[in-house]
């Protein structure tokens, strides 16, 4: 089969890409569209360092073929905050000391903005519940989650 | 991964006409978070597909619905967030509720299908327990056209079902629950989440009108044999008698010998017989309070 076309919305930006029916959507994003905020940590879904939301869905990339998102808007790391600043998600995120390396954190941020749309002002479980597809080797997720809480404040949630 | 085709058909007739005109070595595909898994790392357990036929969008496979007199119509491509999230299910269905919801992560939960947990058959897939025992029927479209089998007929072995190339599962069919009846679900994984189930129970009673005999009684295994089972013996020990601790503590002896687990890094034979008791007994316990409740 030759590659197929598909054409997706990424933060806003629409893009036509030609793609192997074997492709994830992590590599289409990251390799082909050049936006290499998402990480990939496992590429077997178990870690959501490659954390997007697709139509609304959060996912992990690096198990969604691309084909699959022919016609889908996507938000990733690069949508939530960037050039214009930080997003408050971020900004708790440094001023409780909850990034280490930094490799999970855009996954963590997505994951953490996913779920303070839906639910504005989560418990500590709430929260640990939604971040459970987020690996981190570095920080022990305390200062995370503290920083989702904060967030969610700094947001009025 | 390797090379391997893809279709994306606009609908159930359409699949199946691809899986006709290309032949041999295709397969459905739904989230994907099993398969492509395992086309990554290997661990599937048929050769690699020369192309995949995409059946998550499929609006017969998408249903989700209550359907007076005759229960509830479960499409295969629906995923398990949206089985937790859906009232019907939490208020008839419980236990399909609490499978649902320990499926991997929030990730994982809004890709996978029901349909997917079942065909892929692991042993310790979290939504098959709770459909044995809601008295789940699988609806199946092939080239030989419909089957409707009970789910207990469906698992073969471990990544192995009845299934022939061609087929698709289309539904899942469970009956309206009794009156006084609930069912409940329990794993035990050392996380509580991002884990595969060691043991997994399910189970549904359904109490006489008094309240006090049990009528109707099913429990169903997982991760302690080849594939999901009933435990058939223990469910006999409890119809007709009162719904009493003593009566659930029998049931859940007769459930430790029907089980036969193997050990693996997840938990050993003996001890998984052990959880096989201890949960059997805690599960009937929960679902007879709820059932009270009613
Ligand atoms: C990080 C992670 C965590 C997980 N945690 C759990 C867990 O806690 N509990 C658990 O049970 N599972 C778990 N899984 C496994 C997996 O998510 C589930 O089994 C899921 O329900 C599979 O559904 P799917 O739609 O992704 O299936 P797919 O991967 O798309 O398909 C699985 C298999 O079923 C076949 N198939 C799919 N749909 C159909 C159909 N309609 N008709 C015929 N054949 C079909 C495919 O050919 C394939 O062989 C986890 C997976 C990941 C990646
Ligand atoms: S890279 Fe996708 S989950 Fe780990
Ligand atoms: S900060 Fe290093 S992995 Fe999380």
């Amino acid at each position: 089969m030759p590659k197929q076309l598909i054409r997706l919305v990424v933060n806003g930006e629409g893009h036509e890409v030609a793609v192997e029916p074997w492709w994830s959507l992590l590599h289409v994003v990251r390799e082909v569209i050049g936006l290499t905020g998402s990480k990939e940590g496992c590429g077997t879904g178990d870690c959501g360092a490659c954390s997007m939301i697709v139509n609304g869905r959060l996912v992990t990339s690096c198990i969604f073929l691309a084909l699959e998102a022919d016609g889908a808007q996507v938000t990733t790391i690069e949508g939530i905050g960037g050039d214009k600043g930080l997003h408050p998600i971020q900004q708790a995120f440094v001023e409780e000391g909850a990034v280490q390396c930094g490799y999970c954190i855009p996954g963590m941020i997505v994951a953490a903005y996913d779920l303070l749309r839906q639910n504005p002002r989560p418990t500590l479980e709430e929260i640990r519940y939604a971040l459970a597809g987020n690996l981190c080797r570095c920080t022990g997720y305390t200062k995370i989650y503290q920083a989702v809480l904060r967030a969610a404040e700094m947001m009025g949630g | 991964m390797r090379p391997f085709s893809y279709f994306i058909p606009a609908s159930l007739q359409e699949a199946l006409a691809i899986f006709q005109r290309e032949g041999e070595g295709g397969r459905p595909i739904a989230g994907g978070t099993d398969l492509v898994v395992q086309l990554k790392e290997g661990g599937h357990k048929f050769p690699y597909p020369r192309y995949l036929v995409s059946v998550r969008r499929l609006p017969e496979l998408r249903r989700l619905e209550w359907v007076e007199g005759e229960g509830l119509r479960l499409g295969a491509a629906v995923t398990m967030a949206e089985i937790e999230a859906s009232p019907i299910v939490r208020e008839r269905y419980l236990a399909l509720a609490e499978g649902a919801r320990v499926v991997g992560s929030r990730q994982t939960a809004n890709m996978a299908t029901v349909g997917g947990n079942l065909c892929n058959a692991a042993p310790s897939a979290d939504t098959a327990p709770p459909l044995l025992v809601l008295g789940a029927k699988a609806r199946i479209l092939g080239p030989r056209g419909e089957r409707l089998l009970p789910l207990e007929e469906f698992f073969l072995g471990p990544g192995r079902t009845v299934l022939e190339h061609g087929e698709v599962l289309v539904e899942v069919l469970l009956p309206p629950p009794l009156p006084r009846s609930a069912s409940a679900y329990r794993r035990h994984t050392p996380r509580q989440c991002m884990d595969i189930a060691v043991v997994g129970v399910a189970a549904f009673l359904a109490l006489d009108e008094a309240g006090e005999k049990i009528a109707e009684a099913r429990i169903a295994l997982g991760a302690v044999a080849p594939t999901p089972i009933r435990a058939h013996r223990a469910e006999a020990l409890l119809v007709g008698r009162p719904a009493s601790p003593e009566v659930l503590g029998e049931a859940a002896l007769m459930a430790r010998e029907e089980a036969s687990p193997i050990s693996d890094v997840r938990g050993s034979a003996q001890f998984r017989r052990y959880l096989v008791g201890v949960m059997t007994e805690a599960v009937l316990e929960e679902a007879l309070s709820r059932a009270r409740g009613r």
